[in-house]
């Protein structure tokens, strides 16, 4: 078979297939990069899709579950990581995974991001980085550049970012990566360590908004976009040879972080256990 | 193995007789933040849960507990939270949520004084119509108010069983002064009380649709991991739960929220009406108040006032053609409530033009004494 049919085969297979087409991104966006990554991901795991859930809170990334045929559960802005807490802790054998945009995650939902770290509970995250609201219109984000132009931000960003991978890692979480939708089998990979990983796993995503961020800050098109963050991208085997001063204006993919701790069901689990023992 | 499971007559506050009572309709699924003076529910759930295979877990904040607990009724279980004004204003957006996406769950609000952080320690029931209105947009909501530590448990069991027979939101409206009392009572046995299992779908996932418009208007509900994959969205949507435009399906779908309820309107009801059959006063009020309310009724007998008390334990909806009847022979109605009149508007918007509506308030943090409500009736008589 060839490859090309062997891809598509399996994107109907894990595709909805009544009247979810076009999907409502640009052309030329990352969100369907992600989606084809994830879709390979899950389809190298050979998860039953029945006991897939794909949650997912507001933003353009977040309208991604709709496409795709697992249980999906598209809630409110900000809230994916609470939702999805809620899923993975009343039946822990669902693989939970959670779209997140940067401002869905890092703004309005960073409480929950670092709560879902800290308990360190079997989600896995995959946060779409692209600097920018895009269903908003354009309006600057967390992950914002300073001096960057957004339409809240005409005369520039004059706001510090945040680093979700420094993030996740000083709040627990097990697993933190860093990819982007130009190095798709690294992402796809990346996506696959964050699943097989016991506790929460954090994929931050670099991906472009063309339409928004790369107009206000004449970065080009599309594929200007994904060439440049081609450049800026620096696997952490390769960075970790280089000095400082080259880093500048870089930034680093790959496993960043990776520890073995508890799992929040787990440590639940074992404290009934106990209970039970002492018949409590 | 639960300290509630047992056939004595316990001393129990009325937050303890909310957890006995969920524990009671299948609650197996808790998440809550502290916030006075409801902690003690949550106090109760994270030493109960784990003793029966259920799971408590105290999140972040309100907001991520009501969503925790949609979560988890999605995954399958009955889902409980609890907690006061603050809290409450925090829950409201995924409380909407809930209503949209047609998923069972419990809010408990012990109310205390507000607007703001207002008094954690002091009774109100200034949140009668918040629990109507609290979220944005059009839904029909249901709201149980208690007046006793065995009350608090039966609605409880009640709002428990009503979410899941109506995959809806339920709130039970308590306060603080019940929340905290203590009254004996003895747990019903198993059986004794209805539990209301959740209907699941008999039809195959080729033929399942999670919002179906039924005849019933109560779609069969799957969980997360039977074997049914389905879109759920707090976007307005079609059967299937994918964000439609159709200004047909829009409709459709905000009609059902509304009817889906108003259809089983009279199994929802409850009113204990006391003293009302040659009442020409009635005095009509619901939680704490209720108490206050049956005692002075009480007191104004023994001076052969003929006055009768009215307390609808469902709030919400309203019991407008019920209290309507009930008040058909009464000149006088006298609200009493504490705040600034909230339940008063659905009286007076039902009561029949016979019937004068007066109203009776008290907003200061304190109860209200059954002489405050006795001297009203009097000057009622007048």
């Amino acid at each position: 078979m060839q490859p090309q049919v062997l891809s598509s085969e399996i994107m109907h297979h894990y595709l909805r297939p009544k009247k979810k087409f076009p999907n409502v991104w640009c052309a030329g966006c990352g969100n369907g990069i992600v989606m084809g990554a994830l879709i390979r991901a899950i389809d190298t795991l050979k998860y039953d899709k029945d006991e897939v859930v794909v949650v997912s809170g507001i933003g353009c990334s977040s309208r991604m579950p709709v496409y795709l045929d697992f249980c999906t559960l598209h809630t409110t802005h900000g809230r994916a990581l609470a939702f999805a807490t809620g899923v993975k802790f009343a039946k822990p054998r669902l693989k939970v995974i959670v779209i997140t945009g940067d401002g869905d995650c890092l703004a309005i939902g960073g409480n929950h991001f670092i709560h879902a770290c800290r308990r360190n509970i079997d989600i896995t995250t995959i946060l779409i980085d692209n600097k920018i609201y895009g269903m908003t219109g354009g309006q600057f984000a967390p992950t914002t550049p300073g001096g960057a132009f957004a339409t809240t931000a005409p005369h520039g960003n004059y706001e510090k970012q945040f680093d979700p991978v420094k993030l996740a890692i000083g709040s627990g979480a097990s697993y933190v990566a860093r990819g982007t939708v130009y190095h798709v089998q690294q992402l796809e990979k990346l996506i696959i360590g964050g699943l097989s990983k016991r506790g929460f796993a954090l994929i931050d995503t670099i991906s472009n908004c063309h339409t928004y961020y790369g107009r206000m800050n004449k970065e080009g098109d599309a594929v200007a976009m994904i060439d440049a963050i081609k450049k800026q991208a620096v696997n952490i085997k390769q960075a970790e040879t280089m000095p400082p001063e080259k880093l500048a204006g870089k930034f680093v993919t790959g496993v960043i972080h990776e520890h073995d701790a508890s799992e929040f069901c787990e440590e639940y689990e074992s404290l009934m256990q106990r209970l039970a023992a002492k018949g409590r | 193995m639960s300290e509630y499971a047992s056939a004595k007559p316990m001393l129990l506050q009325g937050n303890e007789a909310c957890v006995a009572g969920a524990l009671y309709a299948g609650v197996e699924f808790f998440a809550g933040y502290p916030i006075t003076p409801s902690t003690e529910i949550a106090e109760g759930m994270a030493r109960e849960m784990p003793r029966i295979g259920g799971r408590f877990i105290q999140m972040e904040d309100e907001i991520a507990s009501i969503a925790a607990i949609i979560g988890a009724s999605n995954a399958g279980l009955k889902s409980m939270t609890a907690t006061s004004g603050p809290g409450f204003s925090l829950m409201q957006e995924n409380i909407g949520y809930a209503y949209m996406t047609e998923t069972p769950c419990v809010i408990v609000d012990v109310q205390r004084g507000g607007p703001s952080t207002g008094l954690p320690t002091k009774i109100s029931q200034a949140d009668i119509q918040q629990a109507r209105w609290g979220t944005h947009g059009d839904y029909t909501a249901i709201t149980l108010a208690p007046s006793t530590v065995r009350g608090c448990f039966e609605e409880t069991v009640r709002a428990v069983n009503m979410a899941e027979r109506y995959r809806t939101p339920v709130v039970v409206l308590t306060d603080e002064v019940l929340g905290h009392m203590r009254e004996m009572m003895v747990i019903p046995a198993p059986g004794e009380m209805e539990v209301y299992k959740r209907h699941k779908p008999d039809v195959p996932p080729d033929w399942y649709h999670h919002f179906e418009i039924t005849p019933s208007l109560v779609s069969a509900m799957a969980s997360f991991g039977d074997g049914y994959r389905y879109n759920i969205s707090g976007l307005t949507h079609d059967q299937d739960g994918f964000p439609t435009a159709q200004p047909k399906e829009i409709k459709e779908k905000l009609d059902k929220l509304r009817t889906k309820i108003m259809r089983y309107a009279d199994e929802i009801y409850r009113i204990r009406a006391e003293m009302m059959e040659d009442a020409h006063v009635a005095v009509i009020s619901t939680g704490t108040v209720a108490r206050s309310a049956l005692q002075a009724v009480k007191m104004a007998r023994e001076k052969r006032i003929k006055v009768g008390t009215i307390q609808p334990l469902t709030i919400w909806p309203f019991p407008d053609q019920p209290i309507h009847d009930m008040l058909k022979n009464v000149k006088k109605v006298i609200v009493a409530e504490l705040n600034m009149g909230q339940l008063v508007q659905e009286v007076a918007r039902v009561a029949p033009r016979t019937c004068e509506v007066l109203f009776l308030g008290r907003y200061d943090g304190e109860v209200m004494a059954p002489q405050m409500i006795l001297d009203k009736i009097r000057e009622a008589v007048k």
